[in-house]
């Protein structure tokens, strides 16, 4: 059960007072830390507004970021390798946009979801072969499928596309009932699921097990003679896939397709994963910390529909901020472990 | 001839000659330019005009690369300094008079140094990430622009102020007059002193030249200070042109631009060489590629797709991976030399 388990090869490997010392407490610290801000910031809501106290508050933060739950799984994944991704936001643009067009023109929605996800698989793969073949920063790369993707969305239509196709909306209106007057959405069931599929995936298989070893020491990954090449394609081209499935979900959720949505989504998924305790130079973090990480995102955004006099804009600031003070946390823990 | 071709400026220079043809073979009064009213015109004009707050950005950018770091925060710095200009004229008793404006600009500039000493402090005595530790300000700095504007476009109207971005002064437009400036000083500061050498060394390793005796610390400092600054006085220019500060649009993407520029221009993203020249040739690049798209008729919105293309095509022919396949074809073993001394920087 402890995701620990995969990773104690590794550690045993070689033994030194700062490793052993990082293998207690230390190692969860940051995602505790999380999981205790989040608590911190539902708890401070309740006692400022009474209705915030509610499970379907609580749900609503998994109904309104499905699409943002399954991109930062898909970056967890990146970021654990020590790479990242930029192109996400514009591929759920994508995504959106392909599946709006399509549908509009009376596709079948099943065939449109599967072109989609060919699509954005694709996209990532071909972006995780460039990384890895010509050994370019991934940065520059996954830069140029920004562009690359959000450039397709201009050329398909600069106006937005609505989707009126049954199956779409049927999503876009279903709610799965759960005991005490709650409800989720379907999107949900799904995010989670992909959530459960990535935590078995990293924690219990040999691809996981030599994501996080290349994270940790890609030189000695290799040496261990670890797929090390495949394993980092495979990771774009997951979180290609993710960006795809989000698309499809933020679809759900808005039911059109825009050239201009989910503009810096990729910062909003990269922030998730680090407030969620991933380390940006890779080889340690929990993919369930994300799913905490954008909690914490959703929650600053209800704080502030909630508050009614504080700006939209409180919400990049206050992002920000929480980025900064993860990051110093980060420096903290990287120079004890030193 | 082969060795003018092996000059690291080669293939972007004939590039961008290769651009400037097409544009000609499409539309003949292309290069031609023409006296108005005492002043220049022309698309080359107006292409190095337009291209003015990129080329700008991009040479802080090459500074900020050459020490193996980035600055994803221009734009945001870009959007701030717009903001606080704008809003000061804006709110101030005279927002015609000369002084105000002049106060704007002071303010503008000083607002982009401390946020290039926050970024510089973050980096170099913190020790975060550069992607990262900009990343930061590119996240809070539109808000914090949105919160100087209130959310709302703020519009000025000061004929000073708009100078700075549509003005003319020796029949040459000012934002390229103060960008030739910027350059020069740049120029003249890094390849004149040892300040670029300096760079160059922290670039290729920063833990060696710290041990050489070098405040490894400071130049890192240096040059995201530079860069926000340039970024700033970018701002300056983008909302005097249309007089307005758009928290939201301005600058938008530009970070992008700017990098693109650097690395069109020759400028290794692993550190260590840079080149200035280099940086704007890759900016009158991406500006007249943007021309180009108008001039054949293509969709605007196509240009992004361009630029993916072009980025990728750049990165590729610059990656030594790709050298080496291509170097095979021609059957020829020079790159051997190419390969060590990477194999040096990554030790």
């Amino acid at each position: 059960m402890s995701p620990l388990s995969t990773l104690t090869p590794l550690t045993v490997k070689k033994p030194s007072p700062a490793r052993n010392r990082l293998r207690g407490g230390a190692r969860y610290a940051p995602t505790l830390a999380t999981v205790g801000l989040f608590i911190a910031m539902f708890a401070v809501g309740a006692g400022m507004y009474p209705s915030f106290l509610s499970g379907q508050v609580f749900l609503n933060l998994f109904i309104d970021n499905t699409f943002l739950i399954v991109l930062a799984v898909g970056m967890t994944f990146v970021i654990l390798t020590g790479g990242i991704d930029l192109s996400v936001g514009a591929v759920v643009a994508l995504s959106m946009m392909v599946s709006a067009t399509l549908l509009q023109q009376g596709w079948n929605p099943g065939a449109v979801i599967v072109l989609v996800l060919l699509i954005g698989g694709g996209l990532g793969l071909l972006m995780g072969l460039i990384i890895q073949y010509f050994d370019i920063q991934p940065f520059i790369v996954t830069l140029a499928g920004m562009f690359l993707a959000r450039g397709l969305c201009y050329v398909i239509s600069l106006d937005s596309i609505p989707v009126n196709e049954a199956f779409f909306t049927g999503m876009a209106q279903a709610q799965i009932p759960l005991p005490g007057d709650l409800f989720v959405s379907p999107g949900v069931l799904l995010a989670l699921g992909i959530v459960a599929v990535a935590f078995f995936v990293l924690h219990h298989t040999r691809f996981g097990r030599t994501v996080y070893a290349i994270g940790g020491n890609e030189h000695s990954a290799m040496l261990m003679g670890l797929p090390v090449k495949a394993t980092k394609i495979l990771v774009y081209a997951l979180s290609g896939l993710c960006s795809a499935i989000a698309g499809i979900l933020f679809s759900f959720y808005s039911l059109s397709g825009y050239s201009l949505a989910a503009q810096g989504m990729e910062l909003d998924a990269i922030a998730a994963v680090v407030i969620g305790g991933t380390l940006l130079t890779g080889g340690t973090g929990y993919v369930l910390g994300s799913v905490v990480g954008v909690l914490v995102l959703g929650i600053v955004q209800t704080f502030i529909a909630y508050d009614g006099t504080l700006s939209s804009w409180w919400t990049k600031i206050v992002i920000g901020g929480l980025l900064l003070v993860f990051i110093l946390l980060q420096r903290l823990f990287a120079r004890k472990a030193r | 001839m082969k060795s003018l071709l092996k000059h690291r400026l080669a293939w972007p220079v004939i590039a961008l000659a290769a651009l400037l043809l097409l544009n000609q073979v499409f539309r003949p009064d292309f290069m031609s330019l023409r006296m108005q009213d005492g002043h220049l015109y022309g698309s080359l004009v107006d292409i190095m005009r337009n291209g003015a707050p990129t080329i700008l950005i991009a040479l802080g950018m090459t500074l900020v690369i050459a020490t193996r770091g980035i600055d994803l925060s221009v734009g945001a710095v870009v959007a701030i300094a717009g903001a606080a200009s704008c809003a000061y004229i804006a709110a101030s008793p005279e927002p015609g008079s000369p002084v105000t404006a002049a106060t704007a600009v002071l303010i503008a500039v000083v607002a982009g140094l401390a946020l290039g000493v926050w970024n510089g402090f973050l980096v170099s005595t913190i020790g975060v990430q550069p992607i990262i530790a900009t990343l930061v300000l590119m996240t809070a700095g539109r808000g914090v622009a949105q919160l100087i504007t209130g959310g709302q476009i703020v519009s000025v109207s000061n004929d000073s102020y708009k100078s700075i971005g549509a003005g003319y002064l020796f029949t040459l437009p000012i934002s390229i007059l103060i960008t030739a400036a910027v350059f020069a000083l740049a120029a003249v500061l890094t390849r004149r002193t040892a300040l670029g050498t300096l760079i160059e060394a922290v670039g290729i390793n920063p833990v060696a030249s710290r041990l050489a005796g070098l405040r490894a610390r400071n130049i890192i400092w240096i040059v995201y200070v530079f860069s926000a600054v340039c970024a700033a006085i970018a701002g300056l220019m983008i909302s005097s042109n249309v007089t307005a500060a758009d928290a939201n649009n301005a600058g938008l993407y530009i970070e992008m631009d700017a990098i693109l520029a650097v690395v069109i221009g020759g400028t290794s993203l692993a550190g260590g060489r840079y080149t200035l020249v280099g940086t704007v040739v890759g900016a009158f690049i991406i500006q007249t590629l943007t021309t180009t798209v108008y001039t054949l008729g293509i969709p605007p919105e196509v240009t992004l797709v361009f630029k993916a293309l072009v980025v990728i095509t750049v990165c590729l022919l610059q990656a030594p991976k790709a050298r080496n396949l291509l170097s095979r074809f021609k059957a020829a073993p020079k790159p051997a030399a190419k390969e060590a001394a990477k194999e040096k920087v990554a030790i």
